[in-house]
Parts: structure tokens; sequence; C-alpha cells
């Protein structure tokens, strides 16, 4: 359990940096969710053609210079972007800080794919002579290249690395960023997740293969967790990352806290490579609340997982009823029917569109449900228009992934 | 391609390998590196894209040719003097 009496084992969030399908920033983000505004659209991708994807349109360039584009990759210019975002946000003075205390963990689903695709392809217009292989490739494909880019861009010289945990990830990331703080190997991290994912074909090719890739002749209405027609996933690209800092750091510096991290779970099916499995999701929530000292009836918004497939979303609507069924006061969201699944930036981007909660007490509903599939009706599952709330004190978000890896964050509203 | 030809797809190259920089007011005789923000992998490129433009090997033993833009140009003319610019 978290030792809530040890201030130094307070971990807050103080900055949001974030590039999500329908929103540049925190802001932009909240209201297009409480907007329903999705941010899915079709595009062509090599080998398949039409599919359909999550695709953010920061501005690349706001932080990076056009040769650390072209040498990097694009899950480093989203790290990059986010990193620069959060920071800001944050209102920490950056230029005094000392760069050797901060830790960069960014979870992903998977890295390498793109690039590897990118030289195969590049080697077939010269008949496959490897002499034309990238001397770039190395340094693109390497798991901690995300966080190595931004370790660069912003002249960190702490830890980086990825956390790798499928989809899972984007709450690994922040999970492994509280420990670090906790065990002070870093005064502060940027922690969340990225997903680059969109620009390979063969995430787009195993899920259709699986059975498992979304269709909709009109790409907004396509990623629809808990509605009976749904058909698969929507795979997008995006990432989050924040800035966690040990409470005593963040009120000496007068910060502004969007939540502490009061509580977490994580462990394996051990079952399936890929079908999720209830038991697993279901000791993951109560270990998460365990973690934090809570009850199930204490949490107030449970941000789901669910990915839009036929099995999962009921496999996971099973582990929230084991848990929450008789939590009267627990609403019920999603997110991805918004953005479709950020892969490993999922868990982050999903919780960050959750915390202006704790201020509006609004919760974004799942959108896109216009037949609620009977196994899927949670007795608290806001569904098409955002619910209004009398009190948001905790919110659960959860993320799970390929290879059995489950995880279940709490944040807790801040008051000072 | 004349010498001016071969200066020219140098500068293409160039261009593409380093997009921030400002090539107008390059010096022929001073070191490309001392010039630019340019590393031992930006070389490389440059190496690659004479392979993959004009069909080019440049063994390593010679990179130390490619040092300046008129170093670069008496060692690639020769090599490319049957050869028109790519486009």
């Amino acid at each position: 359990m978290v030792d809530q009496k040890n201030p130094d084992w307070r971990i807050v969030i103080t900055g949001v940096g974030l590039t999500s399908p329908n929103g540049n920033n925190l802001a932009e983000y909240r209201e297009n969710l409480l907007q329903g505004k999705s941010g899915i659209e079709k595009i062509d991708i090599r080998y398949m053609g039409e599919v359909l994807a999550g695709v953010c349109n920061f501005d690349e360039f706001k932080y990076q210079k056009k040769k650390e584009r072209r040498r990097g990759t694009r899950a480093g210019s989203v790290g990059i972007y986010c990193a620069h975002e959060a920071i800001s946000d944050s209102g920490i003075e950056f230029d005094s800080f000392d760069k050797s205390r901060i830790g960069i963990y960014c979870g992903v689903t998977e890295h390498g794919n793109v690039e590897t695709e990118n030289e195969v392809f590049n080697i077939s217009q010269y008949d496959y002579d490897v002499k034309y292989w990238s001397h770039h490739h190395n340094p693109r494909t390497v798991a901690n290249n995300p966080a190595g880019e931004i370790s660069l861009n912003l002249k960190i010289t702490g830890p980086h690395y990825s956390i790798g945990a499928a989809c899972a990830a984007g709450n690994l990331g922040v999970i492994q960023g509280c420990q670090m703080l906790r065990l002070k190997e870093v005064d502060m991290a940027l922690a969340g997740g990225i997903s680059e994912s969109i620009h390979t074909f063969g995430i787009f090719a195993s899920f259709k293969s699986q059975g498992a890739l979304a269709w909709h002749e009109d790409p907004e209405r396509a990623s629809r967790p808990f509605d009976l027609d749904r058909n698969g996933i929507v795979c997008s690209e995006g990432g989050c990352l924040y800035t966690l800092e040990r409470l005593p750091d963040a009120q000496k510096r007068g910060a502004k806290i969007y939540g502490e991290v009061v509580g977490y779970g994580v462990n394996s099916d051990a079952v399936d490579f890929v079908l999720p499995q209830p038991k697993g999701q279901t000791d993951c929530l109560n270990m998460a609340l365990n973690n934090a000292g809570l009850k199930a009836d204490d949490i107030n918004i449970v941000n789901t997982h669910a990915t839009s497939t036929p099995q999962g979303d009921i496999q996971e609507c099973i582990a929230i009823r084991n848990v929450f069924g008789k939590s009267k006061n627990v609403w019920v969201n999603n997110t991805k029917s918004y953005i479709g699944h950020a892969m490993g930036a999922a868990g982050a981007l999903e919780l960050a569109g959750n915390l202006p909660a704790f201020e509006d007490k609004i919760v974004h509903p799942t959108i896109n449900v216009d037949k609620l599939d009977p196994e899927c009706a949670l007795d608290n599952l806001v569904i098409n228009q955002p619910k209004q709330i009398e009190q948001v004190n905790y919110i659960l978000n959860n993320s799970f992934g390929m290879l059995g890896i489950n995880s279940a964050l709490i944040v807790k509203h801040f008051e000072i | 391609m004349t010498r001016d030809d071969v200066r020219n797809a140098v500068i293409r190259i160039l261009a593409d390998i380093a997009p921030d920089e400002d090539f107008d007011g390059l010096n022929d005789e001073e070191k490309l590196r001392d010039q630019f923000d340019l590393d031992s992998m930006d070389f490389l490129d440059i190496v690659m894209e004479l392979r993959k433009r004009y069909n080019i090997e440049v063994p390593e033993a010679d990179y130390e040719r490619l040092v300046t833009m008129t170093s670069c140009i008496d060692y690639l003319q020769p090599l490319l003097k049957n050869q028109q610019m790519a486009s």
C-alpha cells in the first residue's frame, strides 16, 4: 500500500502534454470529448489501401528542427512535442532545473516496426540490395528511441527508457515515473505513453487477420465500444506525457496540481497471447484499490480500456461488474470511442481526458452506442451524453494489453 | 556533368540532409563541417545519396575527399562526367 504518511511517497501530476486525434492540448481535447467530437478518418496505408485511423495534426516543427525530424522517428516527434508541452504546462523553471535529475519514461506498445517496414520497402526498390539499408535504422528502432529523442532534444541527462507493455504501456509509464520518484532516483519524471503505430501496415494487417480491425463507412462511427455492431479496433497515433513530482517539491514551488496518483495495480493473466481474461482484470482492479487503501464505492469514474472488439469489451465488463457491481455511484465511460486505440499512448491519453472531471464534475460519455450490447449493459455506463455528477474524488483508469498484461491506475482529486 | 553541375548536385543532397541550413553562402574551400551543422552520420547520408541518385560507390578510404566542396567536385566530377543531373 502507498505510504500516505510519508509526504515524499505522494506523487502528483503537475503538467500535461498531449497530442490526440481530436486535440493537441488538454483544453482542446477535453472540449472535444464533451462535444462528442471524434478524431477518426480514412487513410491510405502501404499494401492495404484504405483503413481507418486516428491521426494527430500537431506541429512537428514547433519544438524540433527539420534535420532532427528527418533523422528521428514519428514516435520521437510525438514524444518531443508532448514533453515540451508538459514542461511548459507545469510552470517549472526548466532552464535552472538539474537535468540529471529528470527521468523520461515512455510507454510503448511496440517500436521499430515503422522504420523496419520503411527500410524493407526502400531496399525493395533496389532489388533488395542491403547496401541501400539506412545507417539510421538502428538508432531509429532501438526500444528507447522516443525517450532518447526527448533526452537529446531537451538536453535531459537523467535516465530515459521505454516501458514495453503492449496497450497497457501508457499506465505503466506513469507507474514507472511514480516508482522512480519514490525511490528518489529522480526529482521530476516525464512519464506516460506514445504511439506511432498507424505508420506500420503490420499492425493493421495483423488485427485484420485476427478479425479485430474495425470498419465503418463513416470513420467517426467505427470505434464503438459496448455497441452491438462493434467490429474491432481503430488504430491511432498519439502521445501523452505528464510531469510528475513528489508532493513537497510541487507544493514548494506552488505548482498547479491536476491530481495525485494514489494507487495502481499491475498483473498478468498468464493464460493467452491475445484474449483478455476477466479474472486477471478483476484481480488487477482489486490490487489497485488495495494499493490505494480504497473501497470500490470510493471511485467515481472508471475509464474503461474497451477497444471495441466483440469479445474484449464483454470480458472487461465482467471484471467491472465483479468489482463495482454493487457500487451505485461509480460511473463508467470510454475514451477510445472518440480517438480510437492509441496503443502505447492509450492509458495516459485516456486518463488525461478524464482529469478535468475533478473540476467540472462531468463524466464524458462513450459515444457511438446505438444498440447497447446487453452483455455490456453496466448499470452506470455513461452513453452518448455527458453526465454531470456531484463529486469526483477518484478516477480509476484501466489499460490492458496483449500477452495478458493488466494495469489500473487511481488518481485522486488534490485538495489543498 | 560539368563542375557546376556536380556542385549543384552536391548542394541538392546537402539541402535534403540538412534542411535547416542555408547553403547560399557556401565557401567551396572551407570544410563543410566547419560551415554547417554536419556530423559523421550526415556524411554517411551523402555517401548513400550518391549511391542512390548516381550509382556511385565512395569507399571508406575516400570519405576524406568529401571534406570541402572543391574536394567533392574534384573527386566526383570524373565519376559523374557521363551522367545527367538527377531530377
